[in-house]
């Protein structure tokens, strides 16, 4: 206990100094003239925004990726004391004084300084030698695309820089499992590789890839864990209870946590509320509601009712109806009823106004006490400000034939008679005798006639319809589907009894006070709900690529010009790592092939323990560039150049490990040794003179002259801007 | 074993008793001992992936030294290889030795013994006859009801028809089903000319029970088969019967059997490849023999077929693959075979399941050109190239002047699937877009409004005047296009286009040919020299705006009622080379210039083929669901979650509805998980090195190795489709529910017998096994007593109805019949 009293205290440090210089000189090329150029560059137009909004404490949805990534690049501005009082419009727009652009971008450049040292650290985990190690690390160092991504507002580089750590820590935590299992470090990497891999996740989903590989890597040592048969049942049991509480428990809640934090700093309503249903809105401030604040939770018979679709698409709308009628014959010759329109109507309006009405009655207001809508009950639909009664019946709709047609039912005397009886169906009760709630359900019109089903088909009408979105009454109902069910988003209970008064009624705004009432696990799910099935057009864009123009650097991306000089910034990589990048994974990949078929056969070219790493490292490297790239093609979205990064990254720690390898086992004398070298070390020194090369297009800070920039356009498929004077 | 093929010789081609009542006895002591047998290779398998057992080091030094060792090598190896080495000898001498015991044996004392063996061979032989024939009767019962086109009959029905009548159409499923079932109408006496219009019409005199019978012919062999597979896969009876009384008494599998439809001919297909795998398995000590042969054979025609059928077909293709890799993985680590036997393994292996059906698929395509050698509605969706094939096309027979000159009149095509061609009309862009003038679209069929004139942008004298030298239009030279019909130029400028805002807009402008310099448009060949001249139908070629530098492409985006629902053009500044903003020229006519015949344009077989295949791949990514559509989920379909209606919706119809039966589903989905939890215990067990009784041991064997085989079956037919963007249907799980069916006969019983085992007395064991069985086996059948008016159609009212005769059968509200 009082052993210190006996003996000294010593600490005893060991300091790589390597790793100290690494991380100096990652720095130093990353933070260097890092508020240059003070305008904005590429994609910071976009994310930009998102810190803005965040720094008002706006709601936003963006289904690029989990708001992880974003929150980090605010906690930039916010260290920085953004306002978020800037106009996020224009590449290359000049920042103005307020806002803090060193701070904006020096997240993202700090992570992209840390890769560099945990390249070496990764080469040497996965014991392969120092200068193997040494090599990763000058190429992360000196790769132009990763400096550039680094330098600037975007996440790439943080993603990298996760991905990284995942795998680090993985092995740490591997390195640890084999001598001292369950200790303090053990603990921390296995922690950290989950920690990590959720941090990748919410970065970016493409970060998913790399922990499914992270994942599987753990899976596989954990089969071999159960069959080691030396240990006990109950410390295998320990042993893979702490893998899953760290690798799946963690990284979920951690999913769930960035979301949390996510919806306590956006309360307020934004632009982007009309994606999410009413009752999200509502639990917003501002917005939906202000209006919907206190007005009464039971829809009643005599309630005067804004009817909203749940579906929503092709744009959010309200049920509507106005005095026109359906013309007599439409353009291609079918009929109509010529009764009134019933439309869904993207904008609040007078006409969205419905009162529901007791057939049985004649009342069109609310009785004291309100007698409350239930499921299963038939009611009529009657339209505020003309006093129609919706309306259904066999007559083919306008742009959708095989529906029928949905009307306010206008009597002309011609043996139609009125259909108006629906079914109230609440499609999310939890009882057949739940009540019909404002906002929170979400209700079918089942016609009794013709049982068809009230629905937005989505199509636009044309002109006479005003290009308001068709209505129709469904005959063949497959199941739930958004497009049949409608919620009440604004909602008070009717008094007038004439229509005079009603009308007037109707126009004045609902008011009484405002309860959130929606819990943070419901707003979580359809937040997730809509990000992952918002599907934006893909917009066509001059520097998108396919993913086989990335292999061989056939595109590049140009980032930023300087409105007077030709300084530009692009994203070009270094053409020497991406060509050696992609022969060392070709290499690899025969090798190890050749590799294994000959020890099917039992002939061992490697070592036992040689072989280990090498299927180690390929299973890391090898694995990480193919689990980072492979997936694109099968994507359909658009895409850029530095969705590749990620991939490279992973390549970038190939390359020495394949070096090493040939050097160790493939070279059989000193001399071919010694020529492998000078190779290695001409190859070196080209990377870096590439490197040096295209410095100017990477920190942008120099400007060239049109014959300078000619000559640096290697490939004719570089786009780069020469002004024409 | 060769009793077990020769089981099957005779179980697919009928009655051969003599023979197989002989080898029945061999099977049965072969099946006896098939525990010890399998754990061989699986047990390699597993040593050679996790644990390297220190034997095979020593070994491996050895190895090292000389690789074949010789026969006569000293120490443990060599005479373990020899011996092994000596299995393949033997092995064929031994069956014969083998028969004369048991010839000898059966004037015996022991003739009691022998004689029920017989009757045991003969009862199995019984039993196959009864589900085969089982599966036949309900499959062929109330065939031609009901007499009206059903669902999608009217698709295939007439692609049938178009086969009869050598009329060309498109499809996006490749040509062999639709050419099966139009063999059947035509040999069953079908002429070709029924419409196949839509749903419900009825039928009346025109013979269609023939295209009927054959589909449900193949789907009725679709139980033997997954009988046939169970059994040699786990070596059970009762596992097999049940697999074939779940397909038996399915009301999904039944309905589409019965209908002129794809389904059952792919299912057919892959079935036939699954089973044929498998035989050739368990051939798999005797390499090279004739029944090896046979089913490797067997297996690569029937991958052709499944692929002939829809690209579906791809799945089983994958199984084979990943099968037939793990196989020759464990052939490679066999060091008792030179690497000149492996090699041999490897070349037969690619000649059956890739050459061959390779060219047995070409073949199908071949066939299919050839037959449809006339103009129809396909025509559109193919390249001018590929229409001048086709008789009565107009593109047919047709000679054009070879090379474009100015003052030619030209149509435009773009390269793009199912665009068309450059059009313009006398109506203006409406108000608001753009700027007021005349339409520039593309329209997908001939038309005046597609004709061009071709001119030189800085005159406008006539180049058809014959004191004019022709002159070629060359690869890069700025041109003109005159409208004929309304003599406006195409036109763009820096408007935004009505659709795609991103781009131009592209107008008629001018006046008689007179307009501006936004008019002129460098015209350009992809991928040629500049100076060259421009081919007409060969040459790919863009026109890039000068002015602007945007190339003219069509954005495939329909344009309002305003443009008559035509396709819009744009001109778009990205410079991608897409096949949007690639065109060819179609018609020509020049009068100064010769005529060449197209014959010689004609593409070749490699061509068509690739351009087919593209069109193909093309139309389906296009099949996209609509936003407001309702849609059937990948995630619907194992929980049978809603069916299709095959016919009749009120209550006064005949209504069919494609709906699995709900027990047999249920039961599937619950064997899925049951599976994968038992399959997990028992793995771990394993690798945890846990001792397991012989007898427990082998039918773990049985339930991962035949049950992983067939759930890999299942995940390869099901897991792809979460991933398709394409529009699906419920229809599309069937080829999966086959598989997940026979995973439930091997698991169930599998389950029984552990539960027997574990019990102590092996009277109860028995009674355990066989009232578990019985009872699944009934109650599948019961259920299908209740719901079979699904399959065999129900008239009156509707199921919510208590008159109805599905009354209180709609377990879930989204049942809807």
């Amino acid at each position: 206990m009082l052993g210190f009293l006996k003996r000294p205290i010593v600490l005893t440090t060991d300091i790589n100094v390597n790793v100290v210089v690494l991380t100096g000189v990652g720095l130093l090329s990353r933070l260097w003239r890092l508020t240059y150029p003070r305008a904005v560059v590429f994609d910071e137009v976009y994310y930009g925004q998102y810190i803005s909004f965040y720094m008002k404490r706006v709601f936003f949805l963006d289904d690029s990726g989990p708001p992880f990534g974003h929150m980090l690049l605010a906690l930039g501005g916010y260290l920085g004391g953004f306002d978020g009082n800037f106009v996020w419009n224009r590449i290359g727009a000049e920042y103005s004084s307020n806002v803090p652009v060193w701070s904006l971008r020096l997240l993202p450049a700090l992570a992209g300084a840390f890769s560099v040292p945990m390249a070496y650290q990764i080469v040497s985990e996965l014991h392969f030698s120092h200068c193997a190690a040494m090599g990763a690390a000058l190429l992360m160092l000196i790769e132009n695309a990763l400096i550039t991504q680094s330098r600037l507002m975007l996440l790439e580089s943080v993603l990298i820089f996760f991905n990284l750590l995942a795998v680090l820590s993985f092995l740490k935590f591997s390195n640890c499992q084999k001598h001292s299992p369950f200790c303090l470090s053990w603990w921390f990497w296995l922690a950290l590789t989950g920690v990590s891999c959720s941090c990748a996740v919410g970065i970016k989903y493409m970060g998913v890839f790399t922990y499914l590989l992270v994942l599987s890597v753990a899976a596989v040592h954990a089969w071999h864990l159960i069959g080691d048969r030396t240990l006990s049942n109950v410390c295998v049991f320990c042993h893979l209870l702490a893998r899953a509480v760290a690798l799946l428990v963690v990284p979920a809640v951690l999913y769930v946590l960035f979301f949390y934090v996510h919806l306590i700093l956006l309360y307020r309503s934004g632009p982007h509320d009309q994606i999410m249903s009413s009752a999200f809105q509502a639990s917003l401030e501002g917005g939906l509601s202000r209006i919907t604040q206190g007005q009464p939770l039971e829809v009643a018979f005599g309630s005067q009712v804004t009817l909203k679709n749940v579906f929503g698409k092709p744009l959010p709308c309200w049920l509507h109806s106005h005095q026109n009628t359906y013309p007599m014959i439409y353009e291609n010759g079918r009929g109509s009823s010529h009764q009134q329109q019933v439309t869904c109507y993207p904008f609040k309006d007078v006409n969205n106004w419905w009162i529901i009405k007791d057939p049985g009655r004649h009342q069109l207001v609310v009785s004291s006490p309100p007698r409350p809508v239930r499921h299963g009950d038939v009611v009529q639909l009657v339209h505020g400000m003309t006093t129609r009664f919706l309306n259904t019946h066999d007559v083919a709709a306008p742009l959708t034939p095989h529906s029928q047609e949905v009307s306010c039912y206008v009597d002309y005397n011609i043996s139609m008679p009125a259909q108006n009886l629906w079914r109230l169906e609440i499609v999310n009760r939890e009882s057949d005798t739940d009540v019909w709630k404002t906002i929170l359900s979400e209700v079918r019109f089942v016609h009794v006639n013709t049982s068809a089903i009230l629905k937005l088909s989505g199509a636009h009408l044309p002109d006479w319809g005003f290009r308001q979105l068709e209505v129709v009454g469904e005959k063949l109902p497959r199941g739930y589907h958004g497009s049949t069910a409608w919620n009440v988003e604004e909602h008070r209970y009717g008094q007038s009894q004439e229509q005079k008064e009603r009308e007037l009624e109707l126009h004045s705004p609902t008011q009484v006070d405002f309860s959130r009432n929606l819990s943070f696990m419901a707003r979580f799910s359809e937040l997730q709900w809509r990000m992952l099935t918002l599907r934006s057009d893909d917009s066509e864009h001059k520097y998108s690529s396919t993913p086989l123009e990335w292999v061989t650097l056939d595109t590049n991306i140009a980032y930023w010009l300087h409105p007077r000089s030709s300084a530009q910034i692009h994203l070009l990589g270094n053409v020497v790592i991406w060509a050696s990048g992609g022969l060392a994974t070709a290499v690899y990949t025969l090798l190890f092939l050749w590799y294994l078929l000959r020890r099917r056969r039992q002939i061992c070219d490697l070592p036992e323990d040689a072989w280990q790493r090498w299927v180690l490292a390929g299973a890391v490297c090898a694995g990480g560039w193919a689990v980072n790239y492979l997936p694109f093609f099968l994507m359909e979205k658009t895409l850029f150049l530095y969705h590749y990064l990620p991939a490279l990254s992973f390549q970038i720690l190939l390359l020495p490990v394949v070096l090493q390898h040939v050097n160790d086992h493939l070279c059989r004398s000193q001399l071919q040794r010694n020529l492998l070298s000078a190779l290695v070390v001409a190859w070196c020194s080209s990377a870096c003179h590439v490197s040096n090369a295209l410095r100017p297009l990477t920190y942008g800070d120099k400007e060239l002259s049109p014959d300078e920039l000619k000559a640096l356009r290697w490939k004719n498929s570089w786009d780069i801007l020469i002004r024409k004077h | 074993m060769l009793c077990a093929t020769g089981r099957l010789l005779a179980a697919t081609t009928l009655p051969a008793p003599p023979r197989g009542r002989g080898s029945a006895p061999r099977c049965r002591r072969r099946e006896l001992h098939f525990p010890g047998h399998s754990e061989q290779p699986f047990c390699d398998f597993l040593a050679g992936r996790l644990t390297r057992p220190s034997v095979l080091r020593a070994r491996r030094v050895i190895l090292r030294r000389g690789r074949m060792p010789p026969a006569t090598g000293g120490g443990l190896t060599g005479s373990e290889l020899r011996a092994r080495r000596g299995r393949c000898g033997p092995q064929t001498a031994r069956p014969a030795s083998r028969d004369v015991a048991a010839e000898a044996a059966a004037p015996s004392p022991k003739r009691s013994a022998v004689s029920s063996q017989r009757l045991e061979a003969a009862g199995r032989w019984a039993l196959l006859a009864l589900v085969t024939l089982l599966s036949f009767a309900t499959r062929f019962h109330r065939l031609e009801e009901p007499r009206h086109i059903c669902w999608d009959e009217t698709h295939f029905g007439k692609m049938g028809s178009y086969y009869i009548n050598r009329t060309f159409f498109f499809d996006v499923h490749p040509p062999l089903g639709k050419m099966l079932i139009g063999l059947a109408g035509y040999l069953s006496g079908y002429d070709g000319t029924f419409l196949f219009q839509k749903p419900g019409d009825k039928y009346e005199h025109h013979s269609y029970m023939g295209m009927r019978g054959f589909c449900a012919f193949l789907g009725s062999w679709l139980i033997p088969f997954a009988y046939l597979t169970v059994l040699d896969l786990s070596k059970s009876l009762p596992a097999a019967l049940l697999t074939a009384a779940l397909l038996t008494f399915d009301t999904g599998c039944l309905t589409l059997s019965q209908y002129i439809l794809l389904d059952p001919i792919l299912m057919f297909f892959i079935m036939a490849a699954m089973l044929s795998m498998v035989k050739y398995n368990s051939c798999a000590d005797r390499p090279f023999s004739a029944p090896w042969w046979f089913w490797l054979t067997l297996t690569g025609i029937s991958l052709a077929g499944a692929l002939g059928v829809k690209f579906v077909g791809l799945f089983i293709i994958l199984q084979v693959g990943l099968n037939t890799i793990s196989d020759l993985w464990h052939l490679l680590g066999d060091l008792s075979l030179s690497l000149v036997t492996v090699g041999k393994h490897l070349t037969a292996r690619i000649l059956c399941l890739i050459v061959l059906p390779l060219a047995l698929y070409m073949a199908t395509f071949a066939i299919h050109f050839m037959v449809l050698n006339k103009s129809g509605p396909g025509d559109g969706f193919f390249s001018s190239a590929f229409q001048s094939r086709l008789s009565g096309n107009n593109l047919h027979n047709a000679s054009v002047p070879e090379h474009l000159a100015y003052g030619s009149v030209i149509t435009v095509k773009n390269f793009r699937m199912a665009i068309g061609y450059l059009h313009s009309h006398r109506h203006l862009y409406p108000e608001g877009i753009g700027a007021r003038q005349q339409q520039v679209t593309t329209y997908l069929h001939k038309d005046y409004n597609n004709l061009w004139i071709i001119k030189k942008h800085n005159t406008n004298s006539d180049p058809l005047d014959p004191s004019f030298p022709v002159e070629f239009v060359r690869h890069g030279d700025i041109i003109r296009l005159e409208h004929k019909e309304t003599s406006r130029n195409l036109h763009s400028h820096y408007h935004e286009a009505p659709l795609t805002r991103k781009h131009y807009q592209v107008t008629g402008y001018g006046i008689n040919g007179t307009g501006d310099s936004n008019d002129f448009w460098r015209i350009e060949v992809v991928n040629r020299k500049f100076g060259n001249r421009i081919k007409v139908l060969r040459s790919r070629i863009r026109f890039i705006h000068l002015v602007t530098g945007c190339v003219l492409g069509s954005s495939g985006k329909v344009l309002p009622r305003w443009g008559w629902e035509q396709l819009e053009v744009t001109c778009t500044p990205y410079l991608k080379e897409t096949l949007n903003s690639i065109w060819n020229v179609e018609d020509h006519i020049n009068p100064k210039l010769p005529n060449i015949s197209l014959d010689v344009l004609q593409p070749s077989f490699p061509e068509i083929l690739l351009e087919s295949h593209m069109v193909m791949i093309r139309g389906n990514n296009g099949l996209k669901p609509k936003d407001n559509e309702f849609t059937s989920k990948p995630w619907h379909w194992p929980i049978n979650y809603q069916g299709l209606r095959f016919s009749g919706i009120n209550d006064t119809d005949f209504r069919v509805y494609l709906l699995g039966n709900p027990v047999v589903w249920w039961l599937n989905l619950l064997s899925i998980a049951l599976y994968l939890l038992s399959g997990s215990v028992l793995a771990i067990a394993m690798q945890r090195g846990a001792q397991l009784p012989a007898e427990v041991e082998g039918l773990s064997q049985v339930l991962l190795r035949g049950g992983g085989q067939v759930l890999l079956g299942w995940m390869l037919h099901y897991f792809p489709f979460f991933l398709m963007g394409r529009i699906l249907y419920f229809h599309h799980y069937f080829p999966a529910m086959l598989f997940s069916s026979m995973l439930t006969g091997i698991l169930w019983d599998t389950l029984l017998r552990l539960c027997a085992w574990s019990v102590a007395s092996s009277r109860l064991a028995r009674s355990i096994h066989v009232v578990g069985v019985l009872s699944l086996l009934l109650g599948t059948a019961y259920s299908f007593y209740l719901f079979h008016p699904l399959a065999y159609g129900m008239v009156g009212p509707l199921a919510q109805d208590p008159q109805s005769p599905m009354a209180g059968l709609r377990w879930l509200e989204s049942w809807d019949f």
